[in-house]
């Protein structure tokens, strides 16, 4: 009998943990909160299974758009440092198990949804799974440096879907959450993009920094955090949100905007001298959620 | 570990978690069912 370390490890059935690790459970969890807060800060209240179950179908969503990432990116994943290890590239699992779990959780994902909440939110989720599979990875990701900009309209989604699946229709407030993450992705992923660029030049992947320069790119970062600045306190005037997330949504998105202009003022070339952008990266992802949290804690507050 | 031990461990240990998965899921669609049907306990 051959030993394990002699054989295809891809050949044999793939460990839960591979399969767990396809779905991306980090990146699940962003996704998860912002389709949360849609949820909760929706004037009708679900029945607690029904809310749960389209936070679950978010969730599961989320985890078929990260499955069928990998499944695509599989060769341009190896030849990243960061993404090396991930279960296809490391090759301890074969492509086609991939494929069929990703594709399998998208139509159980969208099939619940529908079932369990209203076929509103079971469109706009099968929507957001195809347009980030599709239109992001497939499409723009490999071909243009705009790809995240159009592509972070993928991410938006969650809040919106949590606010269907609560009310059934759409509504200005969850259309201003989709905004403030569609312009938030950009300077998020592009903070990140400055200080891997070298990974994701060595994957041809035509990411801003390696397409247009490091300098342009922090042009673009601190650009874009103005009218996300904007877009985040916008609920306040409207009416749509309360005092108290006015005044945390400007505090926030002027540290935003203020870490964004040291990031521009930078000059530093080589990654290791890239503290304005690891600290970016760091509090965008801090920004969001805080910013979400305090919109839900707004909300009950004023209810 | 010999592949064949390797290979029953992680069927068996796949098997396990989609029984419970499956189980779960069961137990969902019953509660799912009663919310939609707005039937009070």
């Amino acid at each position: 009998m051959p030993a394990l370390e002699l054989t295809n490890p891809a050949a044999m059935p793939a460990d839960w943990r591979d399969l767990l690790a396809l779905t991306k459970p980090r990146v699940m969890s962003l996704v998860v909160f912002s389709g949360l807060c849609g949820l909760l800060v929706a004037p009708v209240m679900p029945p607690l299974v029904l809310g749960f179950t389209a936070i679950l179908c978010i969730a599961l969503g989320a985890g078929a758009c990260g499955a069928l990432n990998q499944w695509y990116e599989a060769d341009i994943d190896a030849r990243m440092r960061r993404t090396a290890n991930r279960p296809l590239p490391a090759g301890r699992m074969d492509p086609q198990s991939a494929l069929h779990f990703g594709v399998g959780l998208g139509f159980f994902s969208v099939l619940l949804m529908g079932l369990a909440t209203n076929w509103l939110a079971a469109a706009l989720l099968a929507v957001s799974i195809l347009f980030y599979v599709l239109v992001y990875t497939v499409w723009l990701k490999p071909r243009t440096a705009q790809n995240i900009v159009i592509g972070g309209a993928a991410g938006a989604f969650p809040p919106l879907i949590g606010w269907v699946a609560a009310t059934g229709h759409m509504a200005a407030l969850p259309l201003i959450l989709f905004a403030i993450i569609f312009l938030w992705t950009p300077p998020h992923f592009w903070a990140l993009s400055l200080f891997v660029r070298s990974d994701y030049a060595a994957a041809g992947i035509p990411m801003l920094p390696v397409v247009a320069g490091v300098p342009n790119t922090r042009r673009h970062i601190f650009l874009y955090s103005l009218p996300m600045a904007v877009a985040a306190v916008t609920p306040w005037p409207l009416g749509l949100a309360g005092s108290i997330y006015g005044a945390c949504a400007a505090v926030l998105s002027f540290v935003f905007v203020v870490l964004a202009a040291r990031v521009l003022a930078n000059r530093a070339a080589e990654p290791a001298q890239m503290a304005p952008e690891k600290k970016l990266f760091a509090y965008s992802v801090f920004y969001l959620f805080a910013l979400f949290a305090v919109l839900v804690a707004d909300r009950w507050l004023a209810a | 570990m010999k592949l064949e031990e390797e290979v029953i461990r992680r069927q068996r240990e796949r098997s396990r978690i989609f029984g419970w998965l499956l189980g779960a899921f069961v137990v969902l669609l019953f509660f799912i069912t009663i919310a939609k049907t707005g039937i009070n306990w």
